[in-house]
């Protein structure tokens, strides 16, 4: 069935958006760690994203997504009070949450801040201290700092450039802070696959139970095709009913990176062609 | 014309089988228009006349769904296709689906007693021609002699998971009694395999799509973007009040071959690019949006139907080199013998007793060349088809960019899990009664892939319609 648009929020404009969606068949099952199936238009793909917040009592689910292809460059022409033409989900298992005996670390990286923020809430809810600790190129590019601050006693910042927080990378703050607390019970990451794979090195030496929450390349997201299978400790696992999220030091990321671009001429050619035939009217 | 023409030809020279017209090969591999044509009028009657009316037919023992076989191939002798197609509907709520993918060689027209001497009656596409004459242009007048179709008791309700073809026989069966059916499928399009499984060119998705609308004329409702063990599970659905529940959600995960390199691009599940071709049309890319990568030395590992409609849509999408990589001979092969016999004539290579060993990439994570060993047949096994056997060091490698495995599926973990006190077998699939179709869970019932594991539409059908029954029989009485 359709679901609406009740709003939309441009986090970086012509980038990065927000939509919070009427779906109270979804928000009210919809646990951290899920993701919706979404389609756009007739004819259109079918693209997972992951939920960054849910409002259970308002109905409605959050997710953020930043502008890379077709399908999502047309899913930001649409305004509040749209349809989006098909909504899925929740789908994915739902992240392993429990009280913990040490702090939780949540990192994340671009657009995978907004699905960690789900993650980091829940942990959080369950009673948590969580340490979110958030990176980006540029200050203009960092998402929901504040979203963040509201339940995260400590929010650490990194920004490639040095325009704001730490000039550098995440993981040389993770790093710093899991020598600084032998106490810290998990680290979650969710961002680019080279950060992600670049967070679990980091945790490594320190022991540390690592979880990763994979974007593999999905069809029906609801363990049918096989499209979004990873190796995780030399097995064939489908990121779609047995993942999204694994254990970040078994994950083979390089293979992962690999299949990721297996349809990125093609997925070129739609972008390419929409745009074509999308002018874009707004920023004359 | 008289009931009693089929049975005076009889005794004169045994009538040859009516051929199908289809379009030719060369010029099907370059379209994904339907191949097989239909009978027209003429070829039907006279097919339909080579009918010799058994007393006890065994065609109809061989049917899942116990069409009344000769009932309606004489009504097509009679010239009357209204009430041949109403026989049909009995007992069949797919007939134009049936009368294209059932293997009828091995069910209604494997039993023909015409078949022990000379050529069976071609029951599945009279089927065809009787069903594609309505088109389940309107069911209820049909099925109840009005345009209106009324649900006569009220306070009945049954849901049904999944909208695949043992869902739709529920679905039909149970509305045609006047029981409100609510349907709920995942994905954003009705009819399950028979839409993201079973090519274009081989059922036309306008002829799913028709037999859905004939449902909703009859008053089922249909639910799509609900997942079955995620949106909605079976304990909301009781609670809610649904007298009945039947989970039909087909397989699920692929099988793969656990050799190395099947991660590597350009290697697929069938399920994953039949999935792209059918449910997101990559046929048309890109005017449409979903992708389909193809290669020009395409493998397909299995031989099953699904295998071949994998290797013809390769075909159909460019590939210069098909080849069905096996590992028995083509006489073990599981697909249905047409579709083999079109798998050949498009041109699609059979590589029998070879079984892939590796799958080997570039340095960018790309397939280019597979390895496979010769096998040799040894005794039969379980299977009661004889085991391949590797020839020691005869090893082979084929240049080849793309890699289709279709050998099967296994059970999807969605809806299993959800479902607390649902009894499963070692494999993982429901178990249920055999005579009723009931699961362990008082009143929710299962059929289809995920009681059987990967089967045909017509035994999914079957599972269907013996769980409508039971559930009928409860709720009437």
């Amino acid at each position: 069935m359709p679901s609406r648009i009740l709003k939309k929020r441009s986090l970086i404009p012509g980038q990065t958006s927000e939509l919070v969606l009427d779906a109270p068949h979804i928000a009210a099952k919809a646990k951290p760690g899920n993701f919706v199936i979404l389609r756009v238009s007739e004819g259109g793909e079918r693209i997972p994203l992951t939920i960054a917040d849910t409002d259970k009592q308002a109905g409605t689910i959050t997710i953020v997504y930043l502008v890379l292809g077709k399908t999502t460059a047309q899913l930001e022409t649409l305004k509040e009070g749209d349809d989006i033409l098909d909504l899925c989900g929740p789908l994915g298992k739902d992240t392993d949450i429990h009280k913990l005996g040490g702090p939780v670390i949540c990192v994340g990286g671009g657009t995978g801040i907004a699905a960690m923020h789900h993650i980091a809430k829940g942990h959080h809810m369950a009673g948590n201290h969580v340490i979110a600790i958030i990176g980006a190129r540029t200050k203009d590019l960092l998402l929901f700092e504040e979203e963040l601050k509201r339940f995260c006693p400590e929010v650490l910042v990194s920004t490639d450039d040095g325009s704001y927080g730490h000039k550098g990378l995440v993981t040389e703050i993770l790093e710093q802070r899991l020598k600084a607390d032998p106490t810290i019970g998990e680290v979650v990451a969710v961002g680019p696959v080279p950060m992600m794979a670049a967070v679990a090195r980091t945790t490594k030496p320190f022991g540390v139970k690592t979880v990763v929450s994979l974007n593999s390349i999905m069809v029906d997201g609801i363990g049918m095709c096989g499209a979004c299978r990873v190796s995780v400790g030399g097995k064939t696992q489908f990121a779609c009913v047995d993942g999204p999220e694994f254990d970040g030091q078994l994950v083979d990321f390089k293979e992962l990176s690999s299949r990721l671009s297996a349809f990125k001429a093609m997925e070129q050619i739609s972008y390419e062609e929409f745009k074509k035939s999308h002018v874009c009217k707004c920023s004359h | 014309m008289s009931a009693n023409a089929p049975t005076e030809k009889k005794k004169g020279k045994a009538v040859p089988r009516t051929a199908m017209p289809e379009q030719p090969a060369s010029v099907r591999v370059t379209n994904f228009n339907e191949v097989t044509l239909g009978y027209t009028p003429e070829m039907a009657l006279t097919e339909a006349k080579r009918c010799i009316q058994c007393k006890k037919p065994l065609c109809v023992k061989g049917c899942p769904v116990e069409i009344n076989i000769p009932g309606f191939i004489k009504k097509i002798v009679e010239g009357d296709l209204h009430e041949s197609y109403r026989v049909l509907r009995e007992t069949n709520s797919l007939p134009a689906v049936c009368g294209r993918v059932c293997p009828q060689e091995t069910q209604c027209e494997g039993s023909c007693i015409l078949g022990k001497k000379g050529e069976p009656v071609a029951i599945g596409r009279l089927e065809r021609f009787v069903a594609d004459t309505f088109m389940a242009s309107d069911a209820c007048e049909q099925l109840t002699g009005t345009h209106a179709c009324s649900l006569e008791h009220e306070g009945l309700k049954v849901a049904c998971i999944g909208a695949g073809p043992s869902s739709l026989t529920v679905a039909g069966y149970l509305s045609s009694l006047g029981i409100k059916v609510h349907v709920y499928e995942a994905l954003h399009e009705l009819g399950g395999v028979l839409i993201y499984g079973i090519p274009e060119f081989r059922l036309p998705k306008e002829i799913v799509r028709k037999e859905i609308e004939a449902m909703k004329a009859q008053g089922v409702e249909f639910h799509t973007n609900w997942v079955g063990g995620k949106t909605i599970t079976v304990q909301d659905l009781l609670d809610q009040g649904f007298n009945a529940v039947f989970i039909g959600v087909g397989a699920g995960l692929p099988k793969f071959l656990r050799v190395p390199g099947e991660n590597l691009i350009g290697v697929f599940s069938a399920n994953e690019y039949l999935t792209r071709v059918n449910l997101g049309r990559a046929y048309n890319f890109p005017a449409v949006d979903t992708p389909a990568y193809t290669g020009k030395n395409v493998a397909v590992f299995g031989a099953g139907n699904v295998a071949m409609d994998a290797a013809r849509t390769a075909k159909r999408l460019g590939a210069e080199r098909v080849m069905i990589v096996y590992r028995r001979s083509e006489k073990e092969m599981p697909a249905r013998l047409e579709e083999l016999h079109h798998a050949k004539e498009e041109g699609i290579e059979l590589m029998c007793l070879n079984a892939p060993v590796e799958l080997v990439g570039d340095e960018k994570g790309w397939l280019k060349s597979l390895t496979v060993q010769k096998m040799m047949l040894g005794e039969p096994d379980e299977s009661g088809r004889c085991s391949p056997i590797a020839c020691d060091g005869q090893f082979c490698d084929i240049p080849c960019d793309m890699a289709i495995i279709a050998v099967g599926t296994g059970s999807n973990p969605l809806m299993t899990n959800s479902t607390p006190g649902l009894e499963l077998n070692k494999w993982g699939y429901i178990t249920v009664n055999e005579d009723t179709g009931e699961t362990s869970i008082p009143n929710v019932f299962a059929g289809g892939d995920i009681v059987t594991g990967a089967a045909t539409v017509i035994s999914a059908m079957g599972a269907g319609r013996r769980a409508a029954k039971e559930i009928a029989r409860r709720l009437l009485g």
